[in-house]
């Protein structure tokens, strides 16, 4: 699709760099790093989610289960169990990752509505066993989780966080458009427009599903282990459907099969519910009314609509 | 034993019923436009909302219920005509974010128009008990079982012995060819969005006696609507009903025996069984690429 | 020796036998067309050749290898390619990414090295995408090298398929009915396309409808009605035989 927004990959993640680097400075007060934080662990589990549903083309409707579950995994193993942060972390990906290879056998099968259904029911189920499991998770109330240390070093509050957070947002994307240029990305790519074109010409389609679908859910599960420690305390409702759907949404608005398009889309829904705190009881009104104008007007999400406008507006080719 | 058994089966008929209309929802828009409209909870929510605060101000329940519903039908054609229809041909994952953006903002409206309350309706017949076999049936209950019953029974009426039911269906069978033999697709679909609405809000009308309602209502009962659809295989009819009775049974039995914290999981976890075997649901088409 | 064998094939559907205990083989290096009219099979026995389909008994053989019920990518991977009646395009990508798909099987796919994108990949796939807009060109397709699969009309499409299964290496080729759709011009243009194809050593099995296109180009001729074998031979055998001109009369008129 948008070979301009892919082909400059390095200007692409310089820009991101730049933007990154320079954002503190527009920053209203110290507060306002919490939010970033928030935005850039998003667009982190955004960009695995993208890889799935924009490049893959398959529907989850679950993400947030598995962010949800690396966040109580590292909580859970760092304060019941003692390790290290980092294990704690690395181990609650790998469980992750394993959870998603043995149901993405089944599911993976499905379709469409299919799909959705099975991946919605997939983090509903995580959803109430997080909050049934009190004895382990603390229920419905939450648990308190300890400061991210890694040799010695803690990683403490939001500022220090930020430049965190960026670092590993620049290292996902980076690593993301590799996987997408690569010869693994295309096949993934093709599983979207013709499962049995890309069959017949050698593609394993169920490998490459699978393949994508646990290397976004351990994305997710990364990200929820740094955001347990990061906040110090995490609730089921960090998992919830309603949660699931926000990822979703961010990608798609941001622009499916356009990374840097998932990173905008999450900025922007991370950021929104500031904007509209002014509007309180109408917040929900508003997310709502966004989310089907964009789809209606804007189907291709943000940034490749934008990136057409562009094209257009320079006399280049442009798509009917 | 068997009573308590028996006091499940009932309660599971009740909520099953509910879901049943939920899931014939689903099915009826997803055969006309093969659109998941996860907004179908709202409906539920909104008719009970609607009818609560009517016989609050006085209105008899009976005009009250049918202004709830009409005032459903108005939403959920709107739905369609603003937020369905304008993003036809989309991919599913557009369609699905636009119809769950609906939701939020039907949720959100509620909200602002009530408030974050829970709201209740008088038992349509009184709260006197009616023993069956040693389990006791709350006279509520039947209502929501009969009234869901009418309506399947009117819906198959008007399905397969009128004029327009039978062009409803030819649409789902064959768009093209339908919209060649004259068929106006377009109404087909805003027709498709009022029947919807109202069967949910006639299940949420009388339901709301028994589990009271308030703006959130719809997020679980849309879900499980939908996992009843999916259950019998998306776009058959009968498939909604058996699979929303199937879920309503088989929560109430695993609340009863089980764990009553378990009890929302369970429709996903009958889902996510049947469709690891079947991939098309119960009675679903099996969907076979030509190439 | 041959280098596909079908043995007593046979597929039904719900009681309807679509292919009926069919047997025949293909010589390597030969262009071999399935004729006959529509609802013949012909379809169908290519979707059961390449795994599209699973038999209901009979054997499959591709360089005395049984395959039959194999998956399509693990024939794939065994030197067999394919193109689609109904179009199989990825349109979500690019003309030149479609052809590099099929080069999927040559090119390095483990995950460590892609997730950081070594020299060696990038390397490499360099010159697949030099090979890949090379075999552009050989179909005929020079005007669409850097164009996306979505602009690009019908007819070029076809050939972008013949890219596609070409980049793969493939021993052999089945095609499904190329010239469908097209125009007098555009069907004589593939012929030279499966000409030359065939040129290269590749051998070519199609299914078409048309039996008079088939005449020109191939080595030999399998006639189909009803999902069995109605004739067999060098174009000049099945052109005399009377049962095929039958069929066809009895189908066309």
């Amino acid at each position: 699709m948008n070979t301009a927004l892919r082909t400059p990959r390095v200007a692409g993640l310089g820009a991101l760099a730049l933007v990154l680097a320079l954002a503190p400075l527009s920053f209203p007060n110290a507060y306002f790093y919490d939010v970033a934080v928030n935005a850039l662990f998003n667009a982190i589990v955004c960009v695995g989610l993208n890889l799935l549903i924009g490049y893959g083309g398959q529907i989850s409707l679950g993400h947030a289960g598995f962010f949800a579950l690396g966040a109580y995994g590292s909580a859970i193993l760092t304060t019941r169990f003692g390790l290290p942060p980092l294990a704690a972390m690395l181990a609650s990906a790998a469980a992750v990752g394993l959870l998603a290879f043995a149901v993405g056998r089944p599911i993976l099968r499905l379709k469409g509505h299919y799909l959705a259904m099975a991946t919605l029911g997939i983090g509903i189920i995580i959803h109430i066993v997080l909050k049934t499991e009190s004895w382990l998770t603390g229920g419905p109330d939450g648990m308190g989780v300890d400061p991210f240390r890694v040799a010695g070093l803690e990683v403490a509050g939001d500022r220090m966080w930020y430049w965190v957070a960026a670092a590993l947002l620049l290292l996902a994307v980076w690593v993301a458009l590799n996987l997408i240029d690569s010869p693994l990305g295309r096949a993934l790519r093709a599983v979207h427009g013709s499962e049995t074109g890309a069959e017949v010409v050698g593609v394993d389609t169920g490998r490459y599903k699978m393949l994508v679908f646990v290397v976004s859910a351990v994305f997710a599960s990364l990200v929820g282990s740094l955001f347990a420690h990061k906040n110090g305390f995490i609730t089921p409702d960090i998992g919830s459907f309603f949660r699931s759907i926000e990822l979703v949404t961010m990608v798609v608005l941001g622009g499916m099969a356009s990374t840097f398009g998932a990173v905008l889309g999450a900025f922007i829904l991370t950021l929104l519910p500031q904007l509209l705190a002014a509007f309180e009881d109408y917040e929900a009104m508003v997310l709502g009314a966004i989310m089907m104008g964009t789809m209606i007007f804007m189907p291709k999400g943000l940034l490749p609509s934008l990136a057409l406008l562009l094209a257009r507006r320079k006399g280049g080719e442009a798509r009917p | 034993m068997f009573a308590e058994f028996l006091q499940y089966i009932l309660a599971g008929l009740t909520s099953g019923a509910i879901y049943a209309l939920a899931g014939l929802g689903f099915a009826i828009i997803y055969n006309a436009s093969h659109v998941i409209n996860f907004a179908q909870g709202e409906f539920i929510m909104i008719g009970g909302m609607a009818t609560s605060t009517l016989v609050a101000a006085g209105v008899p329940l009976p005009l009250a219920a049918v202004l709830a519903v009409l005032v459903t039908m108005a939403v959920g054609m709107a739905l369609e005509k603003f937020a369905v229809e304008p993003a036809r041909g989309a991919e599913v994952v557009t369609i699905i974010i636009i119809t769950i953006g609906a939701s939020i903002f039907l949720r959100g409206a509620a909200q602002i128009i009530w408030d974050k309350e829970f709201h209740s309706l008088p038992a349509f017949s009184g709260e006197t008990p009616i023993l069956v076999l040693g389990a006791t049936l709350m006279p509520q209950s039947v209502w929501v079982v009969a009234v869901a019953m009418v309506i399947i029974a009117a819906l198959w009426w008007f399905f397969n012995r009128t004029l327009f039911g039978k062009a409803m269906l030819a649409v789902s069978f064959n768009r093209e060819a339908a919209q060649l033999m004259g068929i106006g697709v377009k109404k087909v679909l805003l027709v498709s969005f009022a029947l919807s609405a109202l069967l949910g809000a006639a299940g949420g009308i009388v339901m709301t006696p028994i589990t009271f309602t308030n703006y959130e209502a719809g997020i679980m009962l849309g879900l499980k609507g939908f996992s009843a659809a999916v259950l019998g295989g998306l776009g058959n009819g009968m498939g909604a009903i058996v699979g929303g009775l199937t879920v309503g049974i088989a929560e109430a039995l695993a609340a009863g025996y089980l764990s009553s914290a378990y009890k929302d999981a369970i429709a996903f976890v009958i889902i996510l069984f049947v469709l690891f075997f079947m991939p098309s649901g119960l009675f679903g088409k099996k969907g076979t690429d030509r190439v | 020796m041959t280098l596909l064998r079908v043995d007593g094939l046979s597929k039904e559907f719900g009681g309807v036998h679509a292919v009926e205990n069919l047997s025949f083989a293909v010589n390597p290096g030969t262009i071999h067309s399935i004729i006959g009219p529509n609802g013949a099979g012909k379809t169908t026995l290519f979707n059961l050749i390449t795994g599209i389909y699973t038999p209901s008994s009979g054997r499959i053989l591709f360089e005395d290898r049984d395959i039959t019920a194999k998956r399509p990518f693990e024939l794939a991977r065994l030197g067999m390619s394919r193109t689609f009646q109904n179009l199989q395009v990825f349109f979500n990508m690019s003309a030149l990414d479609n052809v590099m798909v099929g080069r999927h099987l040559h090119l390095d796919r483990r995950f460590i090295p892609s997730l950081f994108r070594l020299p060696s990949i990038v390397r490499a796939d360099a010159r697949a995408r030099a090979d890949c807009a090379e075999l552009m060109r050989f179909v005929g397709l020079d005007r669409y090298v850097g164009a996306e699969a979505a602009q690009m009309p019908y007819g070029a499409l076809k050939r972008l398929e013949i890219a596609r299964a070409l980049a793969a290496k493939p021993r052999l080729l089945l095609l499904d009915e190329p010239a469908a759709g097209l125009n007098a011009t555009e069907s004589r243009e593939i012929d030279e396309v499966i000409k030359k194809v065939a040129a290269t050593g590749v051998t070519v099995v199609l299914v078409e409808h048309d039996m008079k296109m088939v005449m020109g180009i191939s080595d030999h001729i399998l006639a189909l009605d009803y999902g069995r074998k109605l004739a067999e031979g060098t174009p000049a055998e099945v052109g005399a035989n009377a049962e095929v001109v039958a069929a066809y009369l009895g189908a066309e008129a």
